[in-house]
C-alpha cells in the first residue's frame, strides 16, 4: 500500500500572537487514501478552511506533522509548497477565472508550468478536459459569456487538467442554483474517481453530501466525527 | 448534455475500485527558459489587449511622455548644435581665444600680434584674425531694429566657409558693404527675397547706412538670432575699438603638418593670454558655456525629468490597477503553483510592452513635431537616432521603475485568502 495523498498528524495551529493568539485547528489528525473523495463539513469558524489551506500549501505550518503528496510540509520552504500546488488542484467559491482568456486558455493556464508539454498539446488537452465537462461547444468563449455552473465547471476542467495528485475544492456550490451544483460536484466526482484522484471538499451544503465516500465534521478546530478511513473500494456514500 | 456520457470510456481506470495504486503525481521538469519568459509575456499582453480604453489611456500617458521627453532633449540638442553654428562652420586646424572668453557672442579681446607670432612656427601657413561683436540691423520693411551678431574678417583667406561667401569675396572688400545671412531669424525682414528681386540695396547696421552684397548661410543660435559679414576694414567702420586688439585667431596649417604637435609648440610659443583650441575644443569650450554657465541645459533636463515621473505614474497607475483589478485572479495563479516570480515577470511584461506601444507613436509624433517647430524657431531639431535610442532607454527605464512599484502590490494576492 503506498503512502496516502494526505496524511496530517496532530496540526495545530493559530493565527495572532500573545493575547490575541486564538487557536483555529487543535491536534488534527486526518488521513485521506487515495481516490478517496472526503468531505470536510461544519460550523463557521470550526478550522475547515484553514485546515484546507494547510494542507494546500498556502499556508506555512505551526505545529504537527504534514505529509501531502509525498512531501513534508512542517517546515518546507517557500519554493517547496510553490512546486507542491502544482501538483494539486483547487476549486474555489468563486471560479477565479481570468477574465481575459477563453474558457480553453483559462485550462491550459493549469498547464503552462509544465515544461513537459508544448501549447499545442496543452490546448488539446484543455479541449479535451472541457469536452469532458460538456463545455465543447463553449471552449472559445471568455467567462463572461458562460452561466454561473459552465464557470464552475470550466474550474473543475482546469483543476484537472494539470493531472494532479490531489482535489481541494471549497465551497464549490456555494455560487450555484441546486441543478447546477449538484451537476458540478457529480462532475467532479466522476472524473476524479476516474482517474484516482482523491477529494477533499470543504462543504455547507447538505444537497451534495452523497457524493462523499466519506464525511469528516469539525467543530471547534477539532474533528468530532469521521476522523477514521472509511473502506474505500466499496459502495460511495 | 452535462452528464459525462460514460467517464470509463474517457478515463481508463479507477483504481479504489480495481484495488490498484493511484500514481503518485510525478512532479513536472521544469518550463524551458524561452516559455519561462514568452508565456507571461504573452499572459501580459492578453491581459492588456482585453481592457481596450485602459490600453490607450496607458499607451496615451507613455507617447506623451516620450514626446514631452524628445522635445526638451531636441531643444536642448539644438540649442548646443545652434550655439555652435557660427565656430563649427569655420574651416580652421587652430584656433586661438582668450582664455576668459566663454562665449562667441561676448568675446574677450586678445592681441593680435599673437596672430603673427604664430607665423613663426615653420608648419604655420595662415593665421586669420576674426573680429566678433553685437550691433543693430534695422528691418528694411517694418523699420523695426534688432541686435544681429557681426563677423569681420578676410573672406579671401579661407579660414572660414560659410556657404555663399566664396562668390562675393570682391564685392566684400568694397568700403562699407556687408554679407546677411538668409539663416537669419525672419524679424530681420525679407531678406534674402528682396535681395533676389532687386539686387544690392542699402541696409542700416547701428547707425551706418551699409551696402547688401551678398547673402551666406550660418544659422541662428541662442546667443544670436542673426549673423552680418564684412571685411575686417568695414567691420571697424562699424565697431569702434582698439585696433591691436581681435577675438579670434583662426590658423591653417601646412599640408601634412601634425595639428597635434603644432598646438604643442604654440602653447609653448605663446604667453598665457592665449589659449590654443582645436576645433573640436573650441566648439566644446562654446557648449560648455551653454551647459554648465547658464540654466538652460539644467532647465531642458529637468523638463524631461517631469515628462518621465508624470509617464512613471500614469504607468504605474495602470499597472496597479489592473493588479488590483484582478487581485483575486492572480492569488488562484499563486495557488495554481505560479510562483511570485513568474507573475512579477508578467507584471514586468507589461511595462515593457507599454513601453514599446507608446515609445513608437511617441517617436512618430516627435518627428512631426521637430519639423514643424524647427521650422518655426529655425533651431536645429534633428532626430538623431542615438537620441531616439536614448529616449528609449529613458521611457524603458521608466516603465520599468514603475512595474517594480506595482509588483509590490502583488504581496496583497495571498491564496490563502481565496478560501
Amino acid at each position: 500500500m503506498a503512502a496516502p495523498p494526505v496524511d496530517l498528524k496532530s496540526i495545530t495551529f493559530a493565527y495572532g500572537a500573545g493575547e490575541l493568539r486564538r487557536a483555529v485547528l487543535r491536534d488534527v489528525d486526518l488521513t485521506i487514501a487515495p481516490g478517496e473523495i472526503v468531505l470536510l463539513t461544519g460550523p463557521s469558524g470550526s478550522g475547515k478552511t484553514t485546515l484546507l489551506t494547510l494542507i494546500g500549501a498556502l499556508r506555512a505550518m505551526q505545529d504537527g506533522t504534514a505529509r501531502v503528496l509525498g512531501q513534508e510540509l512542517s517546515g518546507a520552504s517557500e519554493a517547496e509548497r510553490v512546486r507542491l500546488r502544482r501538483r494539486i488542484g483547487f476549486i474555489f467559491q468563486n471560479h477565479n477565472l481570468l477574465g481575459f482568456l477563453t474558457a480553453r486558455q483559462n485550462v491550459a493556464m493549469a498547464m503552462e508550468l509544465d515544461g513537459g508539454l508544448n501549447e499545442t498539446q496543452r490546448l488539446k488537452r484543455a479541449g479535451e478536459m472541457l469536452e469532458a465537462v460538456g463545455l465543447a461547444d463553449h471552449a472559445e468563449k471568455p467567462p463572461s459569456q458562460l452561466s454561473g455552473g459552465q464557470r464552475q465547471r470550466v474550474a473543475v476542467a482546469r483543476a484537472l487538467a494539470g493531472d494532479p495528485g490531489l482535489i481541494l475544492a471549497d465551497e464549490p456550490t456555494a455560487a450555484l442554483d441546486k441543478v447546477s451544483g449538484q451537476e458540478v460536484v457529480h462532475l467532479l466526482r466522476d472524473l476524479a474517481k476516474g482517474r484516482g484522484v482523491p477529494i477533499l471538499l470543504v462543504t455547507h451544503d447538505p444537497r451534495i453530501l452523497d457524493i462523499a465516500d466519506r464525511i469528516v465534521a469539525m467543530e471547534d478546530g477539532r474533528i468530532v466525527s469521521g476522523a477514521q478511513e472509511a473502506t474505500v473500494g466499496g459502495e460511495a456514500a | 448534455m452535462n452528464e459525462i456520457a460514460n467517464p470509463t470510456k474517457l478515463l481508463p481506470w479507477a483504481p479504489e475500485r480495481n484495488g490498484e495504486e493511484a500514481p503518485a503525481a510525478a512532479a513536472k521538469p521544469a518550463p524551458a527558459l524561452a516559455d519561462a519568459l514568452r508565456l507571461p509575456l504573452r499572459l501580459a499582453w492578453r491581459q492588456l489587449r482585453a481592457e481596450k480604453s485602459r490600453l490607450f489611456a496607458a499607451m496615451a500617458g507613455v507617447m506623451f511622455a516620450s514626446v514631452l521627453v524628445f522635445m526638451q532633449l531636441g531643444f536642448r540638442g539644438a540649442l548646443f548644435d545652434s550655439a555652435t553654428n557660427l565656430l563649427g562652420a569655420m574651416r580652421a586646424d587652430i584656433f586661438l581665444v582668450h582664455p576668459m572668453t566663454d562665449a562667441s557672442f561676448r568675446p574677450e579681446p586678445l592681441p593680435r600680434v599673437r596672430a603673427y607670432q604664430t607665423l613663426a612656427d615653420p608648419d604655420v601657413e595662415l593665421a586669420v584674425p576674426l573680429y566678433l561683436a553685437q550691433s543693430t540691423w534695422r528691418n528694411p520693411e517694418t523699420g523695426r531694429r534688432r541686435a544681429v551678431q557681426l563677423i569681420g574678417l578676410d573672406a579671401g583667406a579661407g579660414a572660414v566657409d560659410f556657404p555663399g561667401l566664396a562668390g562675393i569675396v570682391e564685392a566684400l572688400k568694397r568700403p562699407d558693404t556687408l554679407a546677411f545671412d538668409t539663416r537669419s531669424r525672419p524679424e530681420f525682414g525679407p531678406i534674402g527675397r528682396l535681395f533676389a528681386e532687386r539686387g544690392s540695396f542699402d541696409v542700416q547696421l547701428g547707425v551706418r547706412r551699409m551696402e547688401l552684397v551678398g547673402l551666406v548661410e550660418i544659422g541662428p543660435s541662442f546667443g544670436a538670432d542673426g549673423n552680418v559679414v564684412m571685411s575686417e576694414t568695414n567691420f571697424r567702420r562699424v565697431v569702434e575699438r582698439g585696433a591691436s586688439n581681435t577675438d579670434l585667431v583662426a590658423i591653417k596649417l601646412r599640408a601634412g603638418a601634425d595639428r597635434a604637435a603644432v598646438r604643442e609648440r604654440l602653447r609653448a610659443l605663446l604667453p598665457g593670454d592665449v589659449l590654443v583650441l582645436s576645433h573640436e575644443e573650441l566648439v566644446a569650450h562654446e557648449r560648455s558655456y551653454w551647459e554648465n554657465g547658464t540654466p538652460i541645459g539644467f532647465i531642458f533636463v529637468f523638463g524631461s525629468l517631469m515628462g518621465l515621473v508624470v509617464g512613471m505614474v500614469i504607468v504605474y497607475q495602470i499597472l496597479f490597477s489592473d493588479i488590483a483589478s484582478h487581485i483575486s485572479e492572480y492569488a488562484t495563479l499563486k495557488a495554481m503553483g505560479y510562483s511570485n516570480g513568474y507573475l512579477a515577470r508578467v507584471v514586468m511584461g507589461s511595462a515593457l510592452i507599454l513601453a514599446i506601444i507608446g515609445f513608437v507613436p511617441g517617436l512618430g509624433l516627435s518627428w512631426l513635431l521637430y519639423d514643424m517647430v524647427g521650422k518655426a524657431t529655425f533651431l536645429p531639431l534633428v532626430m538623431y537616432p542615438s537620441r531616439a535610442a536614448v529616449v528609449f532607454l529613458l521611457i524603458f527605464g521608466m516603465c520599468a521603475i514603475a512595474g517594480m512599484l506595482a509588483v509590490r502590490k502583488l504581496r496583497d494576492a495571498n491564496p490563502a485568502d481565496m478560501f
